[in-house]
């Protein structure tokens, strides 16, 4: 997605001359097209993103919309108190770009996966979340949230070469999108392993078990009414999610089916308890935490006492 | 725009605004509320008295075109709250509402507050935001200038230093800082805790513009505003010597006066010194 984040970002800069793009010294590779296309409006600050973040609220403040880039874990850690005093309080339109989720920098190691970015930056008022399942929807995602007058945490996901079948780049804030429909489950998932659970499901209809998969890249304004309408038509919901279990999709879901008095099972998947112990690759790691298609719809048939094939 | 030019007497130089009703208004709201940080905000009476008599050109609070002012050591909110009282943006029955319920002057100043840019309280902060604003007025060409007054012990914070170093950079000749170098800061004297000086070779080192002066002569500090705007080739800051609790002596120095509010006997003494010493 990030090929789709420079491009779209020079795509609304081109017409936008509200657009400013920061990065503390990371893109290689990734943004230099918005960089020789507008040299003026593009700032590498250094490794610094306390003073990066700053420095976006202060150009905000005076009617610039900034967006800032780096890993997910750096952009949502390293100055989380500067988003919170600054564009949060102040709700100003800073747009704060995290790239990676989950283990996406795979051998990268612990430091470099985010794993708990949705969940501290859902509990911010004001500020939407988003987290896009494929570069398609990334492009739409940030047009649509462009204009928006207060802050917003992107989740991007480092590849831009797949896309989640059916959902064709659609996305609404405070809205979820159906990719497939099936009456035994509803899967719900967002950021790039949404490709994973879209695999599960349809592994799940080889063996008879027809899934729904709900696509929810706008974790905040979360899309409550659209959840709780989908969830109280199942007795099992499956999120998934390439992040700690907690505060972030599953705990979401959880809330709505509380509030709202749904009686459906909840099977919450993503990394529990502590981070992973050893190196590894993407694909090993996402297996490890449960998180690959083949140990999604284990652990979805388990939840429906059916057999895995 | 123009730098407004210092006129030979202070009553001259600011109508209304001046280092003593800046410090009575502490003193009084301080005792009214019954809260401390006096210390703190008398402290910088005389920069805040500067920066609202004759520096910033604030023709009305919400003007784009208006300069910034970023209270980066938040604590010495009231020294602000009385240059805004002064200046007509915070009302009498606001600044009285001080550390009330549903009151908008609290201990660290926010923005809903009329005349307040930017909400602080959190070390380390301002000068970024600060920095933010100076890079957009450059970007767009416009005149306005951006002021954050930082205390010594903010410069503990790694995070000043990385807005340093980027203003150095980027020779942001629009942003002025100011440390209030009163040499204390929450549990004792900064060369006993984190000993900070050289202070002004270190801005310097980063190319900054730098002055230092007596953070209590007015006349000082305003040559030292009007030089670096003047310069405007780097970015400008003023290492202000001042002394923590300034103008009521048994505050002067004292750490404890970064905590404790007044009696009764003690608000009687302060009033009567900051009489006996005001200027005509």
């Amino acid at each position: 997605m990030r090929k789709a984040l420079t491009e779209t970002l020079i795509e609304i800069a081109q017409s936008d001359p509200r657009l400013v793009l920061m990065t503390a010294d990371l893109g290689f590779m990734v943004l230099e097209p918005f960089q020789e296309r507008f040299p003026d409006r593009f700032f590498n600050v250094g490794v610094a993103e306390a003073n990066m973040v700053g420095l976006a609220t202060g150009l905000a403040s005076c009617g610039y919309i900034p967006y800032v880039y780096s890993i997910a874990t750096f952009a949502s850690m390293r100055a989380y108190e500067q988003i919170r005093n600054g564009p949060v309080l102040h709700n100003l339109p800073v747009r704060i770009v995290g790239i990676g989720g989950g283990f996406e920098y795979g051998h990268g190691g612990i430091t470099h996966h985010a794993l708990e970015d949705l969940a501290i930056a859902r509990v911010q008022p004001g500020l939407s979340v988003v987290a896009p399942a494929d570069s398609n929807q990334a492009r739409n995602a940030i047009r649509a949230t462009f204009d928006l007058p207060g802050p917003m945490y992107l989740r991007l996901g480092k590849r831009d070469d797949y896309a989640i079948p059916n959902l064709d780049g659609r996305f609404e804030l405070g809205r979820c999108e159906l990719v497939r429909d099936g009456g035994d489950v509803v899967i719900l998932s967002l950021g790039s392993i949404t490709a994973q659970a879209v695999d599960a499901a349809e592994q799940l209809a080889g063996q008879g078990i027809n899934a729904t998969v709900a696509v929810v890249s706008s974790l905040r304004p979360a899309p409550t009414e659209d959840l709780a309408e989908l969830l109280s038509r199942f007795t099992l919901a499956v999120t998934v999610e390439e992040h700690y279990v907690d505060g972030g999709l599953g705990s979401l879901v959880a809330e709505v089916l509380s509030e709202h008095g749904i009686r459906c099972t909840l099977v919450r998947c993503g990394v529990k308890n502590r981070a992973p112990i050893g190196w590894g690759g993407e694909d090993y790691l996402r297996d490890a935490a449960g998180l690959s298609a083949g140990q999604l719809t284990k652990t979805v048939c388990t939840a429906l006492g059916a057999s895995p094939a | 725009m123009t730098f407004v030019a210092v006129p030979e007497k202070l009553a001259d130089l600011w109508p209304g605004i001046t280092p003593y009703r800046i410090r009575r208004i502490i003193i009084e709201e301080s005792k009214r509320a019954h809260v401390g940080h006096i210390g703190s905000a008398l402290s910088v009476a005389d920069i805040v008295a500067v920066l609202y008599g004759c520096v910033l050109h604030v023709a009305s609070a919400d003007d784009p075109l208006r300069d910034r002012f970023i209270l980066s050591k938040g604590h010495s909110a009231l020294a602000l709250y009385a240059a805004l009282h002064l200046k007509g943006f915070v009302t009498e029955d606001e600044i009285h509402a001080y550390c009330s319920d549903r009151g908008l002057c609290g201990v660290h100043p926010e923005h809903h507050l009329c005349g307040i840019d930017f909400s602080t309280g959190s070390l380390g902060h301002g000068l970024a935001v600060g920095a933010g604003v100076a890079l957009a007025a450059r970007m767009r060409g416009e005149p306005f200038r951006s002021f954050v007054l930082v205390s010594d012990a903010e410069c503990n914070e790694g995070s000043l230093w990385e807005t340093v170093m980027f203003a150095g950079h980027h020779r942001l000749g629009n942003l002025i800082a100011i440390v209030d170098d009163n040499g204390q800061q929450a549990l004792g004297k900064t060369k006993d805790i984190l000993d900070l000086h050289p202070l002004g070779d270190k801005w310097r080192a980063f190319g900054w513009n730098v002055h230092e002066v007596d953070g209590h002569d007015v006349t000082a500090l305003s040559a030292a505003f009007r030089d670096l705007l003047d310069r405007g080739d780097a970015p400008g800051v003023i290492i202000a010597r001042t002394i923590a609790g300034k103008g009521v002596s048994f505050m002067e120095g004292k750490v404890e006066w970064h905590y404790l509010p007044l009696s009764d006997d003690q608000y009687a003494q302060a009033l009567r010194e900051l009489e006996a010493s005001a200027t005509p």
